[in-house]
């Protein structure tokens, strides 16, 4: 019997669903007993410049203990470093503290240490910061124009240009074009998305001796853990990072924030504990945002419907610092000509600095974007040349007996069949009454348009380019029972469920005996994190790797149990038994080689290296929108996505599910959002629209596994193929309902506002 | 001020800051953590109880409001000998959470649904729910473990 690819009902449940799981703020640690509060005071303006910081009415207040600014910092604390050492240092260092400029509102300005948490509130509000205003420029293109500089020492606001890092193909002339029967050029805006995690980041720290020792909410504890060790100028062996349960990060607790690495030094002037929980009004006006790209696509081609040629010049937004969110186009660039054979292809990037948040990932992180902008545009060229878009699609779609693929920007596809997918959507969507019911409705003049969207994908997963590697040890321990120590962690996904299913496989044990550890760099010795949807496929590998070589060993103790030789012992992975071979009567378990194996001697690491993988798949979207009031129901949503061999069914869905409602919130409803001046409008859930039960539909899933041949278990990442194929979906589809009206763009995400709006503008 | 509440079936009573939340009170005064808090502005649900068997934000209301009256918290949904309430383990047997995090809000504020509407259709779990936000599962599977449990669903 085999225990991978059938449903196993979650490990972690029971817990979480009983008494909660045990989140940072929940941590009820004698280490943190009598711990302090923090609470930051933040920049209410987008640009200026620090005058004056009054903290002495603060001081005053009660439970007041400290009261920290710039001025106060140490050396080493200065300047949070950037994760990607790329940028012209001006940028890429942020303050921790700010203390000269400011420059986007949330900035953290001061650090109010408090015996209570209410105190914190209370006396924030009593730190009085003097700020002189200095123009802001919030607009990603504006900045790009450098009337505004925001960073006076670096004298424009171009953060990287991608193409002298021979990242982008750069332009050629205009003549890139020439021989095409048929040019579009279209705009695309990806805006700016909160990844809104329902946990708030939150930390708590303690030194023990010359070790620190702190719990945080994050999706990678070890590189949390060498941030601190840098800033501190510690080794890594002195600081002991615990991830405890974490209530979701979709790419935003993947670094470090200023709010995080300054702790440590708070628990040392104070000789206390440390706890900090920030409030969702602090997330939404400080944690890094998501997508914020622009594009400008052209695609041209032939009347028959043959794309040729296509160029897109990408505008990302780094917000005031770079950090990892002015790098994404590093996986939008080598995407963007999604599944398509593409001859001609030229490329452009550039990241510009705003007065807005660093950017940071936020699940799909780069792309969402890549796929957006090309399906936007085999739409236009579909309609440009009168043929249906699913028929165009088909027609240059690359076709299953040619992987693996080396596209025109170079990105090396493993394995796929796109048209496949295509046609198993389309199926189960039963696109031909979806089609004869549009006619009829259309030509009964309904009010409420009815729309088709359809795109296919192919994302990029465990990268960047070439590929990423993963941590696992696995164990025996004396009594017979396994423990596996991932560096991967998990954060929602069910690392507990799925890698424990990995292990029971290889050692032929009950999932119920096997305990997996993750989260603890002094349990598990290295590790990389959860992102960029890797965990299966290159931690879930390393745990494949390690339970074989456990395998191996057991069978030289089993060997001599049974006094046989190595070579012809088996384990029966039904049974979890090992015999020699052809004489099953006769057989030892994992407890009998246990109890004969020297002690600690049954365990293996395991240091899993695999490139890339391209998961794909096409999502249908069927949409009615009220033309007179501009609101859309999502009615259908049918996806299928392969992302290989799939592990455990029921959480693999749960992570397509997942994915989905947030592509449908970047199609329809959510935006971070800034007024003129840089103030952000959306500050708070009331103000952030996320998306709830009542907008979505439930969701039709198909089933496809084409195995990558990159790792043993032939899986791809599918925690973002959600959020990348149905955007482009319901944007389509929301399109063509309106198309019959004269609208051929509209950008996301698509409120009733800009969709009236649209109507009322192809109407004059 | 004191504040007398019977949680969970426990009488509770803690001398607390007048601003103090329901909330807070039930994380740090009576230390059950499983109720969460998501939000600021009353829009997430993560921090629903039941006040005398009725679902409440309880970042909503303070602890002083609900002196002498009775609350239940997720903690307070198993039964004695842990069996888990069957809006628990409908949400267990179909993947109903990810991370968790919304996941006590939402059993309270599902079970409190049925109550009122218990053979409530996909429309009105939808339409009820739409308080209790989740950022992991897409309501997918959310959707589908209350409406296991409500009644002329088939077992
Ligand atoms: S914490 Fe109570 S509604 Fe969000
Ligand atoms: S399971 Fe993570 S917010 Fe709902």
């Amino acid at each position: 019997m085999t225990i991978v690819g059938t449903k196993v009902l979650r490990k972690e449940d029971p817990r979480f669903l009983t008494e909660g799981a045990t989140y940072t703020a929940d941590l009820a640690d004698p280490r943190l007993e009598g711990a302090l509060h923090v609470t930051y005071v933040r920049s209410t303006v987008a640009s200026g410049r620090i005058e004056s910081i009054a903290v002495d009415g603060a001081l005053a207040m009660p439970g007041v203990v400290a009261v920290i600014t710039a001025a106060d910092l140490p050396e080493g604390l200065q300047l949070l470093a950037g994760a990607v050492p790329l940028f012209p240092p001006d940028i890429l260092n942020r303050p921790v503290l700010a203390g000269g400029r400011v420059r986007f509102v949330g900035e953290p300005v001061a650090a109010v240490v408090t015996e209570q948490a209410y105190q914190g509130e209370d006396a924030a509000e009593a730190v009085y910061v003097d700020i002189e205003p200095l123009p802001a420029v919030v607009d990603l293109e504006a900045a790009a124009r450098d009337e505004v500089i925001i960073h006076e020492d670096v004298g424009t606001n171009m953060a990287l240009d991608f193409s002298t890092l021979g990242m982008a193909t750069g332009f050629s002339d205009d003549s890139f074009f020439e021989g095409c029967e048929v040019v579009i050029s279209q705009r695309v805006v990806h805006q700016r998305m909160s990844s809104a995690p329902l946990e708030v980041r939150s930390a708590a720290t303690v030194w023990d001796g010359d070790r620190v020792v702190m719990w945080m909410s994050t999706q990678a504890a070890h590189s949390a853990r060498d941030s601190i060790a840098a800033a501190y100028g510690l080794d890594v062996e002195s600081v002991h990072l615990i991830a405890p349960d974490v209530g979701g990060g979709f790419g935003s607790k993947i670094n470090m924030y200023p709010e995080e690495i300054l702790l440590p030094h708070l628990a040392e002037i104070t000789g206390r504990p440390i706890r900090w929980f920030e409030t969702r009004t602090e997330n939404m006006l400080a944690m890094g945002y998501g997508r914020a790209q622009v594009h400008y696509a052209t695609i041209g081609g032939d009347r028959s419907g043959n794309v040729t040629h296509y160029r897109v010049d990408v505008l990302a937004d780094s917000g005031a610092y770079a950090r990892i969110g002015g790098f994404l186009s590093m996986f939008t660039l080598p995407m963007v000509s999604g599944t398509y054979d593409i001859p001609h292809i030229e490329t452009r990037a550039r990241s510009f600095v705003t007065n807005t948040v660093p950017s940071e990932a936020f699940r799909g992180a780069g792309r969402p974007e890549a796929t957006l902008s090309i399906e936007r545009c085999m739409d236009l060229f579909a309609a440009e040349v009168g043929l249906d878009p699913v028929e165009v699609r088909r027609r240059n779609l690359i076709q299953p007996d040619t992987f693996p693929v080396t596209t025109a920007v170079g990105t090396v596809y493993d394995s796929g069949d796109y048209e496949a997918s295509l046609d198993m959507a389309l199926q189960a969507a039963g696109i031909d009454e979806l089609r004869a019911e549009r006619r009829c409705r259309r030509e009964a003049g309904d009010p409420v348009a009815m729309g088709i969207g359809v795109s296919v994908y192919v994302e990029v997963t465990a990268g960047p380019a070439p590929g990423g590697n993963e941590f696992a040890k696995v164990e025996v321990t004396d009594e017979g029972r396994a423990r596996v120590y991932s560096g991967s962690f998990s954060h929602g996904q069910s690392h507990a469920t799925t890698f424990a299913m990995i292990a029971a496989e290889q050692l032929g044990m009950s999932i119920d005996d096997i305990e997996v550890i993750q989260g603890d760099t002094d349990l598990v010795a290295q590790g990389t994190g959860t992102f960029g949807s890797r965990s299966t496929q290159l931690g879930g590998s390393a745990v494949f790797e390690a339970a074989g070589s456990v395998v191996g060993k057991a069978r030289e103790v089993a060997a001599d149990l049974l006094e046989a030789a190595a070579d012809d012992v088996v384990l029966d992975t039904d049974s979890g038994l090992f015999h020699v071979v052809g004489s099953p009567a006769v057989s030892k378990g994992w407890s009998d080689v246990a109890a004969a194996a020297e002690a600690g001697s049954l365990v293996a690491d395991h240091d899993f290296n695999a490139d890339c993988s391209y998961p794909f798949g096409t999502h249908v979207a069927v949409v009615d929108v009220d033309t007179e009031t501009g609101g859309v129901t999502l009615r259908r949503m049918i996806t299928c996505d392969d992302a290989g061999t799939i592990i455990n069914p029921i959480i693999v869905e749960g992570q397509r599910h997942g994915g989905i409602a947030q592509g449908v919130a970047q199609a329809l409803l959510e935006e971070v959002a800034y007024d003129e001046d840089g103030n952000p409008v959306t500050s708070n859930f009331a103000d952030y629209a996320v998306i709830s039960m009542a907008e979505l539909p439930s969701f039709e899933l198909v089933s496809m596994q084409t195995p990558t041949p990159n790792n043993p278990l032939g899986a791809k990442g599918v925690g973002e193929s959600g959020a990348i194929g149905c955007t482009p979906a319901v944007q389509s589809a929301v399109i063509d309902a309106l198309s019959p009206l004269g609208v051929t763009h509209i950008d996301v995400p698509m409120t009733p506002q800009k969709i009236w709006t649209a109507i009322a503008e192809a109407n004059e | 001020m004191q504040v007398d509440v019977k949680v969970n079936g426990a009488p509770e009573s803690h001398d607390v800051e007048p601003r103090t939340l329901l909330v807070h009170y039930l994380r740090d005064h009576c230390g059950l953590t499983g109720t969460n808090v998501g939000c600021d502005s009353s829009s997430c649900g993560a921090c629903t109880v039941h006040l005398d068997g009725e679902a409440v934000k309880s970042c909503t209301i303070f602890a002083v409001q609900v002196d002498g009256r009775s609350v239940t918290t997720i903690e307070g949904m198993a039964a004695a000998d842990g069996t888990m309430h069957p809006m628990q383990e409908a949400f267990h047997t179909n993947h109903g959470l990810q991370c968790g995090y919304c996941t006590p809000g939402m059993v309270m504020a599902a079970t409190s649904l049925l109550e009122e509407i218990p053979d409530a259709t996909e429309a009105q779990v939808r339409e009820g729910l739409e308080g209790n936000l989740c950022r992991c599962t897409g309501y997918h599977n959310i959707v589908k473990s209350v409406l296991a449990c409500a009644k002329g669903s088939e077992k």
